[in-house]
């Protein structure tokens, strides 16, 4: 079983690498996305996958019976929430890099580097 | 003061402050008040902190639920850490003074202090937490708030350096927080302590073959290594001057901050530990790739925060090289060339913000005349340039002194010429530097006078490295204890 959840997790993560690779900006975010939900899935299997226990230490016992690893558990929830936060930060990037250029192209979004810009800078200063 | 409030201070009140500066925001003038405040009463206690940890011992707590030291999450004040804080707090608050003349109203309403004050909070946790899933929740706060403040003019062309800047990031953290699975699958524990003792004398495997190659290429990548460097000229170089300097100081020497802490730490290369063998010869290309490509690539620049951003990571090559030669002498060395560089990089970046302030340009070929005009602007400015150059009795070369002497004791000889190579490649591109933008005259123009507290802000730095260059052997001593700490970092669980 553990084999095979982790085959699914490095399929995952092939398929979130391949996105991130694309030149469509949408594409990648969407790849990047899927990249920490591959990796969460991979920490999450590093738990075991062996009983649907809680984690309880039964009364009278000094060591955790048969259950999974509550602290992995614990670890994939926080990096959810963080991989959630920066996906939303890109996405906000990516919206603006479109609303700016009209293209999620990133060679045209790359082009915006090319532009002297340097009149925008004194402007601020 | 307690040892525990001292411990989560350097931490804990950037954050809070941030989230204060956040309610200041419409009051620029205030909020640039209260981070500097923040900033200078941090120093003073990370001072103390400094002070606790020489003193021997390391000093650690854990923050929530009360689990004892190896099960919750801890911080500790391990040498280069709680040194390290200090150098942090020193380079913000320069930079904090320079701001004062180049980031303005607009900017602080956009919310330049409150992100400043965060990624320092953020910084800061990553060299006190003794924990590797919370160095991994810090590493992604400073990029979040690095982020923030790259894109703070929300300019067009800051666009595609954030796109550049998030991607690279995430693909990293993503590669760390794998490998970080992996550990705790073979070891049980995350605690740095704890995993250096449960790895210390168990043969390599495939597990931590694996996980060696994520955690290297993750932190490679934030601290910006060959061939992972590329992200970083592009995305430094839109972003406001004064930030630029800050990331030039802090974030690369976080990702090799962690990259020590996980090498000479948890893997142990400098004492024969688990894969020694196998991960030196790797780290010796590494190291050596990086500071022959950027110290070459920053020859053909010709904007200053470019040529500037080459020479930030061509200088990680050389931590790098101490770190390869793998011996505690070498940590020593990589650790020394660390603190110095920090203040360096920070000091560069500042002056290049002065240069275009009184020129108008970026480029180097348009600028000029400052020697003229701005004499005490380049008696200040050639004391980083000069310690950039490795010449003495400047920073720069006690650090590489000590880098290159290692490479000769372990018989490293072609990373010693590559080190040597890179050093006259900087050498050239530091004359031509100075040459375009403080010797050679401004046709047609004069240059601006610079405000004070851009002068103040880089005082503060130059006079730290030349601190550094006279007393080298204060440094030095902090260095050797911390080497001395990182190789016995299992012995504290």
């Amino acid at each position: 079983m553990t084999v095979f959840y982790a085959f699914c997790a490095s399929a995952i993560i092939a398929c979130a690498l391949h996105m991130t690779l694309s030149r469509n900006l949408l594409r990648m975010l969407l790849g990047l996305a899927l990249l920490s939900t591959g990796v969460n899935l991979a920490l999450f299997v590093g738990g075991g996958l062996a009983s649907r226990q809680p984690p309880i230490i039964e009364a009278g016992a000094k060591a955790l019976g048969v259950s999974s690893d509550p602290l992995v558990q614990a670890l994939v929830l926080t990096a959810i929430v963080i991989g959630f936060a920066l996906t939303l930060v890109l996405a906000a990037i990516v919206l603006r890099a479109w609303r700016a250029t009209g293209t999620l192209d990133a060679r045209d979004i790359d082009m915006l580097d090319q532009r002297d810009l340097d009149a925008v800078e004194r402007s601020v200063e | 003061m307690s040892d525990a409030l001292i411990l989560a201070a350097p931490v804990v009140i950037p954050l809070i402050a941030a989230a204060i500066a956040i309610l200041l925001r419409h009051r620029p003038r205030l909020s640039e008040g209260f981070a500097i405040a923040t900033i200078t009463l941090v120093l003073a206690l990370s001072g103390m902190l400094l002070a606790r940890a020489i003193d021997g011992g390391t000093l650690a707590i854990t923050v929530f639920g009360g689990w004892p030291v190896g099960f919750g999450v801890s911080f500790a004040a391990r040498m280069p850490g709680a040194m390290l804080v200090v150098v942090t707090m020193v380079i913000a608050l320069a930079v904090a003074i320079y701001g004062h003349a180049s980031i303005g109203a607009r900017r602080r309403r956009a919310g330049h202090d409150a992100l400043m004050l965060a990624m320092i909070g953020a910084v800061n946790g990553a060299f006190l937490t003794g924990d590797l899933f919370n160095l991994y929740v810090w590493f992604e706060l400073a990029l979040l708030s690095a982020l923030g403040l790259l894109m703070l003019d929300r300019r067009e062309r800051q666009v595609g350096a954030g796109v550049r800047y998030a991607a690279f990031g995430i693909v990293g953290a993503t590669a760390i927080l794998a490998g970080i699975g992996l550990f705790y699958g073979i070891a049980g524990t995350l605690d740095l302590g704890a995993l250096a003792a449960r790895l210390a004398g168990s043969p390599p495997t495939v597990a931590t073959a694996i996980a060696a190659a994520l955690f290297l290429g993750g932190f490679a990548l934030k601290a910006g290594l060959f061939p992972l460097h590329l992200w970083l000229p592009a995305s430094y170089a839109p972003a406001p001057v004064s930030v630029a300097a800050i990331f030039a100081g802090l974030l690369t020497k976080m990702g090799f901050y962690a990259l020590l802490a996980l090498m000479a730490g948890i893997f142990a290369v400098a004492s024969g530990g688990i894969g020694a063998a196998q991960l030196l010869p790797v780290l010796v290309m590494i190291a050596g790739a990086t500071m022959l490509v950027c110290s070459l690539a920053a020859l053909a620049q010709n904007d200053m925060r470019r040529l500037l951003a080459y020479h930030v990571v061509a200088q990680v090559g050389y931590m790098m090289a101490g770190l390869a030669t793998g011996t505690r002498e070498g940590v020593e060395a990589a650790v020394f060339y660390m603190i110095h560089s920090m203040v360096v990089q920070t000091n560069l970046f500042l002056g290049a913000g002065a240069i275009h302030r009184a020129t108008g340009s970026w480029d180097l070929s348009a600028t000029g005349g400052m020697l003229r005009r701005n004499p005490i602007f380049c008696c200040l400015f050639a004391i980083p340039m000069l310690s950039l150059a490795g010449i003495p009795p400047f920073s720069g070369f006690w650090g590489k002194i000590l880098v290159f002497r290692e490479a000769i004791d372990t018989a490293h000889y072609l990373l010693l010429a590559a080190g040597v190579v890179a050093a006259l490649l900087t050498i050239f591109s530091v004359a031509i530097f100075w040459s375009a933008a403080c010797w050679k005259e401004l046709r047609g123009r004069t240059p601006r006078q610079l405000p004070l507290s851009m002068l103040l802000g880089m005082g503060v730095l130059s006079t730290a490295t030349m601190v550094i260059g006279l007393m080298p052997g204060w440094i030095d001593a902090l260095a050797k204890l911390s080497a001395a700490a990182l190789a016995r970092m299992g012995m504290f669980a």
